[in-house]
């Protein structure tokens, strides 16, 4: 049958995509392991209308700290991304940011304690390696959408040249937004990097959630928000480099290098005995027994989580954003709108710890806390997007939901099922890491190796994890593009 | 007011911002008028048709340029658009999820008079730019007035068919006002003709004795 309607194609993908993730609750372990979740829901709730903190410096130091790392990570990594961006061309360094990006910060982290401990160096080399290389894709990513008019009248100058008198100046407001976004990234990244022992925010809502304390948990929770919504406010471009200053003198201790150290982890401890004593067939043997009893389960897990979670995303932001747009709900709209901001600012790990303590260590917090966060994330995104096509509309444009459903969702629909799979591979790289909180994702097992100082056995699982990754962002690609879709603008 | 009187504008202006699109035009339209809006591009014909639309928006069947087709909508959705405030909510919405068949038999009705009705089931960005022009004025139909009002609805198709769906819609509405570039078209099919130049009302006739030559002077030293 010839292709004649791009809405039935689009449906006929959506519908594939629902019947997976449906598959994936059957898959997926949803177990309530706590019997009464509602009594600790409102013990959770009412911790957060009465914030309390004992000790107001510790919140604030630690508050420094995650801006600290955020502010550093980013600066330096922006660099490094832009130097690769300048060389995109080579396949080499293509390949280079795709396989330090599908590392999460949490793993980078877990792997550069073994090393430099609870350290500054751990903290930054965890959310540089990784946002180095997402720079490194989306500057590239800008520079191609650059008209090649002004490059191309440079004739024969250098490619150096190039880059710093024309595409730079030329893509500088579109990167320099970018880092902007990337920064408020960083912001979250720092903050739960404090789960895995950092001295950052998450530490404390680590500490005051493990104790039950929910209004010291909600205090750290209230103090995180008011950061992330205040970045517009104090991040000036010109009062960077004076941040950048300060920033290195608010850093935790850095480590004493033992470089002999450093070389034995990477080029022992991360290696299986067998396979470095060139004995083949005991790696065999060991890279089998891991894989599975442990990277498979992991993978079906992760994946079904991931699954269930894109669709729970997708129906929460078709759900949601009409109600954070003018036209259907009026001046409401920006209560819709403060809530998506509220839910995309919180860090997925944060919300699953949440509903972990609600329904116990299964895979629904994972699916709840991931949907939420993306449901809340793409929502405001199509929201605004909504709001800018009001003005194309025409003058008789049905009015309430028939808008909604004839109107504005087909019209949304295209970007929004660009954004979903866009967000795909993101969902992925978070629900491979939420197993540190005990939930049976692939980051389960990595924590669960470091913890028996079985390095071999979780750097083999991270790399599986990176594996998974570059995976799905291939495929995601290239459903987006037999779909027609465009590149979304994030 | 005059009991056949539709609409009526006295001294009416319109700016944008600083910039002044309509300078106090007055003019009456009456009931089973045909009129024409003729003139150069930017003379304010569209600026008119949107003022005299707010007059009363509920009882037109509105054609604008910009034809706000639905992309991964089918056609018959498209169509069907034009309907939405004769049901209520849910039998609107359970239309969409599958049409139904009596709504379904109206709206090919429609689609055949305008050659598009082997294209039902086809989503807009897939047509081309005459077929579209075609959708949009299905969707003007099947809103089912008795006053049209159109800009530029049939730019896009070529002369011969642009007449005949021109008379079509005609037809069908005891009242229209239309936006069109062809002073010859304007000229056969209607009665009355205003021309617009610079947001000012330039010429206003009968064309029942009118000479051509009058309109073509419209577009000299535009």
């Amino acid at each position: 049958m010839p292709d004649i309607s791009t809405g039935l194609r689009l449906r006929r993908l959506s519908l594939w995509l629902t019947l997976v993730a449906v598959a994936s609750l059957f898959v997926a372990d949803i177990y309530l392991y706590q019997p009464d979740p509602w009594a600790e829901f409102s013990r959770i709730g009412w911790g957060i209308v009465t914030p309390y903190w004992h000790d107001g410096s510790e919140l604030i130091s630690s508050a420094l700290h995650t801006i600290s790392f955020a502010l550093l990570g980013v600066a330096v990594s922006a660099v490094l991304g832009l130097v690769m961006a300048m060389w995109f061309h080579w396949r080499i360094i293509r390949v280079f940011a795709a396989v330090i990006r599908s590392v999460h910060e949490i793993f980078w982290g877990l792997l550069f304690m073994q090393i430099f401990g609870l350290s500054a160096l751990t903290g930054l080399l965890a959310i540089l390696i990784p946002f180095s290389g997402i720079f490194a894709k989306v500057f590239s990513d800008i520079f191609h959408q650059q008209p090649v008019s002004a490059v191309n009248s440079m004739g024969d100058a250098s490619r150096f040249s190039r880059f710093v008198y024309g595409w730079i100046p030329q893509a500088w407001p579109a990167m320099s937004s970018y880092v902007r976004y990337r920064f408020e990234c960083a912001l979250r990244s720092s903050a739960i990097l404090g789960f895995i022992g950092l001295p950052t925010l998450g530490f404390h809502l680590e500490t005051a959630f493990r104790q039950g304390d929910y209004s010291e948990a909600a205090a750290v929770l209230w103090c995180f928000l008011l950061l992330i919504g205040s970045v517009r406010l104090w991040l000036k471009p010109r009062l960077v480099p004076v941040y950048l200053v300060a920033a290195l003198f608010l850093l935790p201790d850095m480590p004493s290098v033992n470089a002999s150290f450093i070389w034995q982890f990477f080029s022992q401890d991360l290696w299986p005995t067998p396979l470095l004593n060139g004995d083949v067939l005991g790696a065999a043997a060991w890279y089998w027994a891991v894989t599975t009893e442990e990277v498979m389960p992991a993978l079906v897990q992760t994946i079904a989580i991931t699954q269930a979670a894109l669709v729970l995303s997708g129906v929460l932001a078709l759900v949601w954003y009409p109600f954070a747009s003018r036209w259907l709900v009026g001046r409401f709209w920006l209560f819709g709108r403060f809530k998506l901001l509220v839910l995309r600012s919180v860090p997925e790990l944060m919300l699953a710890y949440l509903f972990m303590l609600l329904f116990g260590p299964s895979a629904l917090p994972a699916i709840l806390a991931l949907g939420l966060h993306n449901g809340g994330l793409v929502a405001f995104l199509l929201a605004n997007n909504s709001e800018a096509a009001q003005a194309r509309q025409r003058r008789d444009t049905p009015t309430g939901f028939m808008r909604y459903f004839y109107q504005d969702l087909p019209e949304r629909y295209p970007a929004f099922l660009a954004l979903l799979f866009y967000r795909w591979e993101v969902i992925m790289r978070e629900s491979a890491m939420m197993g540190v909180l005990g939930i049976a994702t692939l980051g389960f097992y990595v924590d669960s190796a470091f913890e028996e100082i079985r390095f071999d056995k979780a750097f083999f699982l991270i790399l599986v994890a990176a594996a998974l990754n570059v995976l799905v962002d291939s495929l995601s690609r290239r459903l987006r593009r037999s779909a027609g879709l465009n590149t979304p603008q994030m | 007011m005059d009991s056949g009187v539709q609409f009526s504008l006295s001294g009416a202006s319109l700016t944008y911002g600083r910039h002044s699109v309509l300078h106090d035009i007055t003019l009456t339209i009456r009931e089973g008028e045909k009129v024409a809006l003729i003139g150069p591009s930017g003379a304010g014909k569209s600026s008119l048709l949107d003022l005299l639309w707010q007059q009363s928006p509920d009882n037109i069947a509105l054609c604008p340029q910009e034809s706000g087709l639905v992309d991964i909508l089918s056609v018959y959705q498209n169509i069907y658009m034009g309907g939405l405030g004769r049901f209520s909510g849910v039998y609107n919405f359970l239309n969409l999820i599958r049409p139904w068949p009596a709504r379904r038999a109206e709206v090919a009705d429609i689609a055949r008079a305008l050659g598009v009705e082997d294209k039902l089931r086809t989503s807009p960005d897939k047509l081309s730019g005459g077929q579209r022009q075609r959708v949009a004025l299905g969707r003007a139909l099947y809103r089912q007035k008795s006053i049209f009002f159109g800009d530029e609805p049939v730019s896009s198709l070529d002369p011969e068919q642009g007449e005949q769906l021109l008379a079509l819609i005609l037809s069908r509405h005891q009242t229209a006002v239309v936006a069109i570039h062809n002073p010859a078209l304007a000229c056969q099919h209607f009665d009355r003709v205003i021309a617009l130049k610079n947001g000012h009302v330039v010429g206003d006739w009968q064309t029942r004795n009118l000479d051509l030559a009058v309109l073509e002077a419209v577009y000299q030293n535009a």
